[in-house]
């Protein structure tokens, strides 16, 4: 029994050791995080006892950045190097930027994604969300007392690839290893459905500062399942605070406002909009040009009145979610609401009066997105109790499709579907001897190429030259977990694997990704070092404990030659991984990888066919 | 990959209990679903994504009638062409443009249109009877690959319905 061996004296794992995994709600106004310690989720404090981190990065002249309440402090005094609301350009375009965005912050088109000009040169939505994560890493490492193995990162549920893509680049700008990005709605439901132990069809409400997103989801039997997702990535909070920003303005009846001025008038509407939901009324201090105020009093009716349409636009979200999960208002159990900006009592109201029924607000609306995610990254890192056994399957929010003839799309996957998923299609040559061509992906409802969202303009290259239309190439679209898109191809007859060169529409490439993670350690190569070195060992320790898991539970699948290959990787990646080179790590690491990759094919066969046999069944 | 009934463990017959199909359906992505996989080695996390795409796959297909008989026929032989091979009965066609005319008269009548939507789903539940029949008891694949046509239509038209009702909504 060698392989029984593999895992005595020193270098066994405590078989029940916690891993550090933690849940991230990257929001557009504040982030936080949140972990589950002594199984009990909760929200992590800075060193003042404050968990809401404003999700604002000030940049400063000699490169140094500032995030958070103190860089919020200064948005008014520094506007154009204080960035907030990041994530309305997360994935965004020089077209689609959002205009107010725009308004308040220097941005430079560049290719795949806008940058905003700061002090210290142009900085992409990226960067500025990476500095926001850095905080909350640094924050729960210090907490938590160790290395992260993981971090669940949330995502408005209506974010396209790009926005989605983004997110996990600036995630892994931050030195965090992603476990899963988990919509948001999909997030509230999971704390709110362990909570209550909850079965029936339930719908998500979560208007944030700058997303809308509407979830409608049947919780039975410990599956979470996501019927239908639709929303408005370009609608929350700070829309309210815009309308009301510009009706003070104009009844102080002042000059145009020079940048500062308009992002303090913007604040202390954002201060209004939050006392009025409390308050019939309230005195707010209008900024002047060149310094002072004058005050003009709001009450909750103009409030209400000037945003109404703000209102009714969540409502038509809503009735599309219905429509496609083909369910009525009386279907739904219970209504949950999430996001600070659902706290105004007016939205409130609409809601209620939508639904027929009050909707449910138990857990803090700005906490629940943070504790769900934590949740999940504590399943996700292999901490589930062995009577915590649930299961959520997300969808695609989105239909992906593919240009043809005529500025057409032709869809591929369906919104709604559930993930992963994948869709092969066969493409053939029109021209004698072609050898190229190209495949334009887009994301979206619209019938015209120009009305969507454009993913990636794939160039198939290498396929064998024959005559017109004797080529067969099969194009697989796969969308993982994670709601991301990745493509291969294959020609069919003659098997050659078709060089697939993807030129993403937007977003950054893996070049740029790398060249930002360089730039961010120039000054401390040492650090640098240090970091791949503990990243490597983490990696390393994961796949070690992995891989003894997988042989005690399932050696029998392995001949005798096949388990001594897998002994040697292990024991070469026990040798290696207390060595200084992260390099030999990671070259062990996919050594033992290698060694492993049939092993997990026979294993999940294993599992299938299993899977209705025995105990199993009754458990679920 | 297995094929989608022996995945699930089910009878490979038209006849299918939607419950038993559903759980079968949690109970496979119980075991594959990447999440189960989040901690685990690339190879592993590679392998759980291919089967839960499967698994999704097959059960989409199954659970819709239509994608449920396509997939039988193929099985057995008979691939439904649906865009070259129109050949549907005479009677059938007439019933057709009958449909298509009442469903140009309903338009912006939201109470005519789910009228005729009751209609359409009564019509096809009688389709759906015999399409069992010829597939599960006679294993007539021509009958089975025109009432598949059929139904393909009346899925079409339904749509078509449910997007005049959308237009209403708004």
């Amino acid at each position: 029994m060698a392989l029984l061996q593999l895992s005595e004296p020193g270098e066994s794992t405590a078989p029940h050791q916690h891993r550090l995994a933690v849940g991230i709600d990257l929001g557009t106004t504040n982030s936080l995080v949140a972990t589950v310690r002594h199984s009990l989720p909760e929200c992590l404090p800075d060193d003042t006892g404050r968990i809401l981190l404003p999700s604002v990065v000030r940049y400063l002249r000699g490169g140094a950045t500032v995030v958070g309440t103190e860089a919020l402090a200064a948005e008014s005094t520094d506007p154009r190097n204080t960035i907030a609301s990041v994530k309305r350009l997360m994935g965004r375009g020089p077209v689609d930027a959002d205009p107010g965005m725009r308004a308040r912050y220097d941005l430079v088109d560049a290719a795949g994604m806008v940058r905003i000009n700061t002090v210290i040169g142009p900085r992409s939505p990226v960067e500025v969300s990476a500095e926001i994560l850095k905080v909350l890493r640094a924050r729960a490492e210090e907490s938590l007392g160790g290395d992260l193995i993981g971090a669940v990162i949330t995502v408005p549920a209506y974010f396209d690839d790009a926005q989605r893509q983004a997110t996990k680049d600036a995630a892994r700008l931050a030195g965090l290893n992603v476990l899963r990005l988990l919509n948001e709605p999909t997030a509230a439901a999971i704390a709110y459905g362990l909570d209550e132990a909850a079965e029936g069809i339930y719908a998500v409400f979560d208007l944030g500062g700058g997303t809308f997103d509407f979830s409608i989801l049947r919780l039975s039997r410990g599956v979470f399942e996501v019927m239908a997702t639709s929303g408005d990535s370009a609608l929350g909070g700070d829309d309210f605070d815009e309308l009301l920003a510009h009706w003070l303005h104009k009844q102080a009846a002042g000059a145009d406002l020079d940048c500062g001025a308009n992002r303090a008038l913007l604040s202390e509407a954002r201060r209004a909009k939050e006392a009025l939901t409390t308050d019939a009324s309230v005195v707010a201090k209008v900024p002047q040009l060149g310094g002072g105020v004058r005050t003009v009093n709001v009450t909750a009716e103009v409030f209400q009145s000037l945003t109404q349409g703000l209102v009714e636009r969540c409502l038509q979200p809503v009735k599309k979610a219905l429509r496609d999960a083909v369910l009525k208002v009386a279907d739904i159990e219970a209504v949950v609401l999430v996001g600070g900006a659902t706290r105004m009592p007016h939205l409130r109201a609409a809601v209620k009066t939508f639904f027929g029924r009050a909707p449910f607000t138990d857990i803090d609306p700005d906490k629940v997105v943070a504790i769900g995610a934590a949740v999940q990254a504590n399943v996700l890192a292999g901490n589930r109790r062995a009577d915590e056994d649930w299961l959520l399957l997300d969808v695609i929010p989105l239909s992906l499709g593919l240009e043809t003839m005529g500025g057409l799309v032709e869809k591929i996957v369906p919104r709604n579907a559930t993930i992963p998923v994948a869709k092969a299609q066969e493409f053939t040559t029109f021209k004698d001897g072609q050898t190229a061509m190209s495949i334009h992906v887009v994301q979206g409802e619209r019938e015209l190429v120009s009305d969507c969202r454009s993913l990636a303009r794939f160039e198939l290259r290498g396929i064998p030259p024959l005559v017109a239309g004797a080529a067969r190439i099969r194009v697989t679209f796969q969308i993982d977990a994670d709601g991301l898109l990745s493509v291969a191809a294959r020609e069919q007859t003659t098997g050659i694997e078709a060089n697939v060169t993807v030129k993403p529409s937007y977003g950054l490439s893996d070049d740029e990704v790398a060249n930002m993670l360089k730039a961010g350690f120039e000054h401390a190569t040492d650090d640098m070092k240090a970091r791949a070195l503990r990243e490597q060992k983490v990696d390393a320790e994961r796949l070690i404990e992995a891989t003894r898991q997988a042989l005690a539970e399932d050696a029998d699948l392995l001949s005798l030659a096949e388990a001594q290959r897998i002994d040697t990787a292990i024991a070469a990646l026990v040798v290696a991984r207390e060595g200084v080179d992260h390099l030999v790590i990671k070259a062990a690491i996919e050594v033992l990888s290698a060694a492993t990759a049939d092993f997990a094919a026979r294993r999940m066969d294993k599992a299938i066919r299993t899977a209705l046999t025995g105990s199993r069944v009754d458990s679920l | 990959m297995q094929d989608y009934f022996s995945l699930f463990h089910l009878p490979e017959k038209f006849d299918l209990h939607r419950a038993a199909l559903e759980a079968a359906y949690r109970n496979v992505q119980a075991q594959v679903h990447p999440d189960r996989f989040a901690h685990r080695s690339e190879a592993e996390r590679r392998v759980a994504m291919q089967w839960a795409t499967h698994a999704n796959e097959a059960y989409r297909a199954l659970r819709n009638p239509v994608e449920r008989a396509r997939y039988l026929l193929a099985r057995r032989g008979m691939e439904i062409d649906a865009e070259r091979n129109t050949a549907m009965s005479h009677a059938f066609l007439m019933q057709q443009m009958a449909w298509r005319e009442a469903v140009e008269e309903a338009a912006g009548n939201a109470s005519a249109l789910q009228r005729l939507e009751q209609d359409l789903q009564r019509d096809e539940g009688v389709m759906l009877d015999d399409l069992q029949h010829a597939l599960d008891d006679a294993n007539d694949l021509a009958a089975s690959a025109e009432l598949v046509r059929r139904l393909m239509f009346m899925e079409k038209l339904r749509s078509e319905i449910d997007d005049a009702l959308a237009v209403l909504d708004n």
